[in-house]
């Protein structure tokens, strides 16, 4: 059991749990009925549009989030222009950053 | 075994360099025998660094002195400071060591089928003994010049690791990246050396830290150090050159290179905790490090987030971890002088240290799995792939639980320590906890982006079903048996091992009398 | 002052070096550039161990009334510069392998130009 500056944690417990939780959701699903095998319902709906086929139906990697990217346009903006690749500039950033670092040591030395 | 134990810190540096030397030669005759000697180097080093940790957690600090007569004395008659080169291991070393030793043990399994078809493996193997002897020699010495040796030696065997299959061009390239900013951090550091050196006369770490007199030329060594070491463990700003290099690195030096970031983290706490532990630059130093922790984990997991190569995502991801354990110790090395370092400031460092190796176990796996992919599709775009879990079940698995671990979820051990972090950073400023929980979620989502696209969905047509191959899950068992194990005795973990190398950071006191006498 | 030119020539030597990678296109030049900073912080590594009017620090064939320790330059920056100077000559190789090898697979050594890899 792990002591934290605000309780504790036990995994133990929390696995106990979640076997518990399991335990009833298999008990609830027994309720059902065991001859009942598929058809229209489990098929995948698309809000009635015609369902593609099994190779176009994954969505890909890089659309998945497009909302999110969409959404923080200004902010990629600024970081993808920040992520050159060019060699020059990751030094020029460790150059950059000692001087500040520098700065911020002289000043908070003085006060 | 007290011989052993006498002598372990020189002989887990020194069994894994002869071997280095000896592979090359071993490899002239048999490539078997050079796999089954490599693997037995490795599980050697394993075995005696658990025994050898267990002695420092539980006795104290141990000192070796190379080439004195008696290993233990460090300071000769006629003078008043040490004068050879002393490995210091106290607690924080001895845990470092273990995440070193227990992710080459990993990474060497797996190498055994993953470079079967690459040509000059044998130098391969060299350099990956070379990287494990760099890394531990970083974590072991208490001389500062012997730390810029083998901070050195680790870049060298790592660069040449990154570009190891030069029949791609990005390969080299980002090999020549790291090489260059190890290059400019590697010179910056050995003039802070000279600069202590030329106003104090001793190298040794505990004799700096007794004679520190927090002059203005104390300071530029204190940013220089910082910036150096910083920017090689991949904090933002300075983070640039790890996804470059993380990406085109074999998968199982990918592994390694995530441990040998930590070992440069391990050098900046040695110098913020105990070379500067007594100058009035910690709090500003603590400072800095929170800073440069918030805008790792930040910056870190949003590039992460539209990334289309699997491990290039991984390696953003390694960043924004990394500003985690620089959040959890620079809280804790803010509070160091404060009377509620004992309550929070502990829990603190508990919390980042503990997140140090829980880290290299998870992402070391995630490397491990994406590996395990690109050697069955040969491609790493997630918009090409779909559909392993239907044959890849296995990798499906470690996968899933590197994922959940990395994202802060119970019951893995990645909960436990992010846990230590919120609840007692939330005490230095509830902002940071708030950051901390959010980059938490948005880790989360672009790991379930990972699943969905490289996992879930039909099955591909044109890759041959089946599993990876069995060198390959042992070595991805190896690191899923540790995080199971720390996922299910966090309270243990803690409480025996790094609760004794948190305390051992924060002693500056103990660390200067095991070599100086009192 | 006068005493602090030597430093300062070795600080100079370590900004040019670094102006060098910071600012020169050509992947040698940055390999230049990397020498030349490893020398300045070289040079300034063994200028520390300097006396003045001092000799060698060897014992044999002393000259005459030359006092021990105090009359013998210090022989540790030494080591450490011999050390520091064998490191970088290894990394001086490897850098100028790897720029052999993108020039085969990129065609140009123009850093703004050799960036496969980016987002």
């Amino acid at each position: 059991m792990l002591r934290t500056p605000g309780g504790y944690w036990d995994p133990v417990i929390w696995l106990l749990a979640f076997v518990v939780a399991i335990l009833i959701v298999y008990i609830i699903r027994a309720f059902g009925r065991s001859d009942y095998k598929g058809g229209e319902q489990t098929k995948p709906f698309l809000s009635g549009m015609e369902v593609p086929n099994e190779d176009a139906l994954h969505v890909k990697a890089g659309n998945i989030y497009w909302g999110f990217m969409r959404a923080l346009e200004g902010y990629y903006d600024v970081l993808r222009r920040g992520h050159t690749g060019i060699i020059n500039d990751y030094v020029a950033w460790f150059v950059g950053i000692s001087a500040i670092l520098f700065v911020v040591f002289l000043i908070l030395g003085v006060i | 075994m007290s011989y052993v134990l006498l002598h372990a810190p020189a002989l887990l540096i020194a069994i894994p360099l002869f071997a280095a030397f000896l592979t090359p030669i071993i490899d002239r005759f048999s490539k078997r025998a050079r796999n089954i000697f490599v693997l037995a180097v490795l599980i050697i080093e394993e075995i005696l660094m658990i025994i050898f940790a267990w002695d420092v957690f539980t006795n104290g600090i141990h000192i070796y002195t190379m080439g004195a007569p008696n290993p233990t004395s460090t300071v000769p008659l006629q003078s008043a400071v040490p004068v050879r080169i002393v490995l210091e291991v106290d607690g924080m070393s001895a845990f470092m060591g273990l995440i070193s030793t227990t992710v080459s043990l990993a990474a060497g399994f797996y190498s055994i089928a993953f470079v079967r078809k690459e040509t000059g493996q044998g130098r391969y193997y060299t350099l990956l003994l070379l990287m494990l002897v760099g890394m531990l020699g970083m974590e072991f010495t208490g001389d500062m010049f012997n730390l810029f040796v083998f901070f050195e030696i680790l870049s060298i065997a790592s660069a040449a690791l990154v570009a190891y299959r030069s029949y791609y061009g990005d390969a080299v390239e980002g090999a020549f990246k790291y090489l260059i900013i190890s290059s400019i951090a590697g010179p910056m550091v050995l003039f802070a050396v000279a600069l202590l050196y030329g106003e104090y006369g001793v190298l040794n770490i505990a004799a700096l830290a007794k004679a520190m007199n927090s002059t203005t030329l104390d300071m530029i060594a204190l940013v220089l150090l910082i910036s150096a070491f910083a920017m090689k463990c991949g904090a933002v700003p300075m983070h640039f050159w790890v996804p470059d290099s993380y990406t085109v690195a074999p998968a199982s030096i990918t592994a390694m290179l995530v441990v040998a970031s930590q070992a440069s983290l391990y050098a900046l706490f040695r110098i913020c905790f105990t070379l500067y532990g007594n100058t009035p630059y910690v709090a500003t130093s603590g400072a800095i490090l929170i800073l440069f922790g918030l805008l790792s984990m930040f910056i870190g997991v949003t590039m992460a987030i539209p990334q289309k190569d699997i491990k290039r995502l991984m390696s953003y991801h390694a960043i924004s971890q990394t500003g985690y354990m620089l959040l959890g110790v620079g809280a804790g090395l803010c509070l160091l002088g404060n009377p509620d370092f004992s309550t929070y400031g502990m829990a603190a460092m508990e919390g980042g240290i503990f997140h140090i190796f829980n880290h290299a176990l998870y992402k070391g796996l995630l490397f491990l799995t994406a590996g395990a992919i690109f050697y069955k599709t040969k491609t790493r775009n997630l918009n090409e792939i779909r559909g392993l879990a239907h044959s890849m079940k296995f990798t499906t698995i470690f996968f899933l639980i590197g994922a959940f671990s990395i994202a802060g979820l119970p019951p893995f051990n990645g909960f436990a320590s992010k846990l230590l972090i919120y609840e007692s950073v939330y005490h230095v400023n509830p902002i940071l906890s708030i950051i901390a929980m959010l980059v938490s979620i948005l880790t989360l989502a672009s790991f379930m982006k990972v699943f969905h696209s490289a996992f879930m969905g039909p099955a591909m047509k044109d890759v041959e079903k089946g599993e990876v191959p069995k060198s390959m899950l042992f070595g991805m068992i190896v690191l899923t048996a540790g995080i199971i194990l720390f996922s299910v005795a966090p309270g243990w973990v803690v409480n025996h091992i790094v609760h004794p190398a948190a305390q051992s950071l924060a002693n500056q006191s103990a660390y200067i009398q095991a070599v100086m006498g009192d | 002052m006068i005493h602090n030119i030597p430093y300062l020539a070795a600080v100079a030597l370590a900004i040019i070096g670094l102006y060098a990678v910071l600012f020169k296109r050509n992947l040698i030049k940055i390999a230049i550039g990397i020498s030349i900073l490893e020398s300045g912080v070289n040079l300034f590594l063994i200028t520390l161990g300097y006396r003045e009017n001092a000799v060698a620090p060897i014992y044999t064939n002393l000259p005459e009334g030359t006092s021990i320790p105090e009359g013998m330059t210090l022989p540790v920056p030494q080591a450490l510069t011999l050390t520091s100077i064998v490191i970088g000559v290894a990394v001086l190789a490897l850098i100028l392998s790897f720029a052999v090898k993108i020039y085969q697979h990129y065609g140009t050594l123009d850093s703004r130009e050799v960036r496969g890899l980016r987002k």
